[in-house]
């Protein structure tokens, strides 16, 4: 008699559960690399003194590694992009879930993908042609290439991943909350406010996070757009350097196994942990949701 | 009654003069998202229409970029986005089959989903360290396409997952119950009824994933990219040139009065290519959904 609903497996089936454990596997991989690599560069300068030394000059002689410029550069650039974003995504996604018609939601919608879609190159590049020139004459700066114009193409950037997980938050609110809401007299503004947004709350700020942390990895953008300068910056309005930009731009001129290649990896590790930190931290307010 | 409440029709004016607000700040929010999209894709495709002509799709580059076309870019960033996706395409759809149909613990799930969740989120850049430690130098493989497929292939892994998962699960449940009721196996069930009727949904994976792959440059500045070759690659140790590389380099090396030109035709090649793929994933979404008879 045949053996049948899944009683017997064939070799495809009894392989499954490896084959999926390979995504952990990759990502395991990748933290091993980073670590391994890190590891030198910590122990020769210290990773304290590394983290909070306030000049970067690797190629100095002796070299000197403070990331503590990047990393600020990195936090600003970041902050203010979603400063921005934020308003502009939860905005639209709020408009997107409760009172566009169908029509401007079919067009609306695509657009949002269109724009996640484009190569962080590309806006990079636009950042340079268009937005620097805009953003100098308008603030009257030396140059155009700052931080500022480098956390405006961000912004544009994220809004995508903001709006569409906060979409999803804002339709997933039950319909008796609003008609509660809207029976007691509330007009539909009043709904969306008091009602609709603080019940997706949980969502939004999920989508917030995860906004951010897609925003620090950004490379290719901040390092054409935000100026490269290795200075610790002081306002939004001066050419930084984010950590990003340090790696992708200084990475072909080290020599492989020299000081400065191992600091680049430690500065990827960084990088990499605040990526894992972001990501507990959102999963964490879906599961308390949850509950 | 009207005539008694003088104060409640002012609150309720006010009110609704809140809304009206409101509502037209929700629509500039949306619009001013629209608007930046249209500015940027209008400035580029303005910009970048001089360059485009027939030489500029088939010829090599010349005299040091500032000349020519982008040909060998175009054929490498289609055998790098390719690569990467046959790639993840095994590896992704057997991921999602088994997160759908086979897994029993939670806990495994639940590990499974914070390990694809972390992937998706891991920088472009660190991609691109851990393809040059170890993909380049430790296994050899060199600045290769190889490697770039390698990394890029990882990178659009969590994509292609998450698009296969959510394609698997469209699928009605009462089909699997018709199909086990047959006395079909589980393995039988899935290859038969449930993957067949997902494939439009792991298609939209697919393109996306091409597409994701095709714009990126971090992964690959350090494991497969390279300025300018004289030839296509001849195998898969070979390095290549790619388009959003390409655009990195007109920018950053030499400054001769032609690279200009020269980036802007690439970057608009380079979104329209994005474009396309974004529009293929989404016509072939809505017309599963207008052929679905569930």
């Amino acid at each position: 008699m045949a053996v049948h609903g899944g009683m017997k497996k064939n070799f495809i089936e009894r392989a499954l559960p490896t084959v999926s454990f390979i995504s952990i596997l990759f990502l395991f991989g990748i933290a091993m690399t980073l670590i391994v690599s890190a590891v030198p560069a910590f122990r020769e300068y210290g990773i304290i003194s590394t983290l909070s030394g306030k000049v970067w000059r690797p190629t100095d002689d002796p070299p000197v590694f403070g990331m503590w410029p990047l990393i600020l550069s990195s936090f600003y650039v970041t902050f203010t992009a979603i400063a921005i974003a934020v308003p502009l995504g939860v905005g639209a996604a709020v408009y997107l879930a409760e009172i566009a018609p169908a029509k401007v939601r079919e067009i609306i919608k695509p657009a949002m993908e269109v724009l996640a879609g484009i190569p962080s190159i590309v806006l990079g590049f636009f950042g340079i042609v268009f937005l620097a020139p805009v953003v100098k004459n308008i603030f009257h700066l030396d140059t155009g290439l700052t931080g500022f114009t480098a956390a405006i193409l961000l912004a544009i950037m994220s809004v995508p991943t903001i709006a569409s997980i906060t979409e999803d938050a804002v339709t997933a609110v039950p319909k008796e909350l609003r008609h509660a809401s809207l029976a007691l007299g509330g007009t539909k503004w009043e709904t969306i406010i008091r009602v609709s947004v603080p019940a997706a709350k949980s969502g939004i700020l999920t989508g917030i996070i995860l906004g951010i942390s897609r925003t620090m990895g950004e490379t290719m953008t901040v390092l054409m757009a935000a100026g490269g300068s290795r200075g610790i910056p002081d306002n939004i309005f001066v050419p930084m350097r984010p950590m990003t930009a340090c790696i992708a731009g200084e990475m072909g001129e080290t020599v492989v196994g020299g000081s400065h290649y191992y600091m680049l990896f430690a500065m990827g590790l960084i990088l990499f942990v605040f990526n894992i930190i972001f990501n507990i931290i959102a999963e964490n307010i879906k599961k308390g949701k949850n509950k | 009654m009207k005539e008694t409440h003088p104060e409640k029709q002012a609150i309720d004016k006010n009110r609704y003069a809140r809304q009206s607000a409101g509502f037209l700040v929700l629509k500039a929010c949306v619009l001013s998202v629209v608007l930046s999209l249209i500015v940027l894709i209008g400035f580029i495709v303005i910009k970048g229409m001089g360059a485009l002509n027939i030489d500029f799709f088939i010829k090599f580059p010349e005299n040091g970029m500032s000349e020519g076309g982008i040909f060998p870019a175009i054929m490498g960033t289609f055998l790098l986005s390719t690569g990467a996706i046959l790639f993840a395409l095994p590896l992704g759809v057997l991921t999602a089959v088994w997160l759908t149909e086979y897994s029993t613990s939670m806990k495994m799930v639940r590990l499974l989903r914070i390990g694809i969740n972390s992937l998706a989120g891991v920088p472009s850049i660190v991609f691109g360290l851990f393809g040059l430690a170890f993909l380049v130098k430790f296994m050899q493989f060199g600045v290769s396409l190889l490697s770039g497929i390698v990394v890029l292939g990882i990178m659009v892994l969590p994509t292609v997952i998450v698009t296969a998962e959510e394609a698997l699960l469209s699928v009605p449940k009462s089909f699997k119950e018709a199909s086990l009721a047959l006395g079909a196996t589980r393995w039988e069930t899935m290859y038969k009824v449930i993957l067949p009727n997902a494939i439009s949904g792991i298609l939209t994976g697919v393109i996306l994933g091409i597409g994701r792959a095709a714009g990126e440059t971090a992964p690959i500045m350090f494991t497969a990219a390279t300025f300018f070759t004289v030839k296509l690659p001849d195998s898969l140790f070979s390095e290549v040139m790619a388009l959003p590389y390409h655009i990195y380099a007109l920018m950053t090396e030499g400054s001769q009065a032609g690279q200009m030109e020269i980036a802007y035709g690439t970057a608009l090649v380079l979104l329209m290519l994005v474009l396309a793929v974004n529009a293929a994933a989404i016509a072939i979404r809505i017309k599963a959904r207008r052929g679905r008879k569930w």
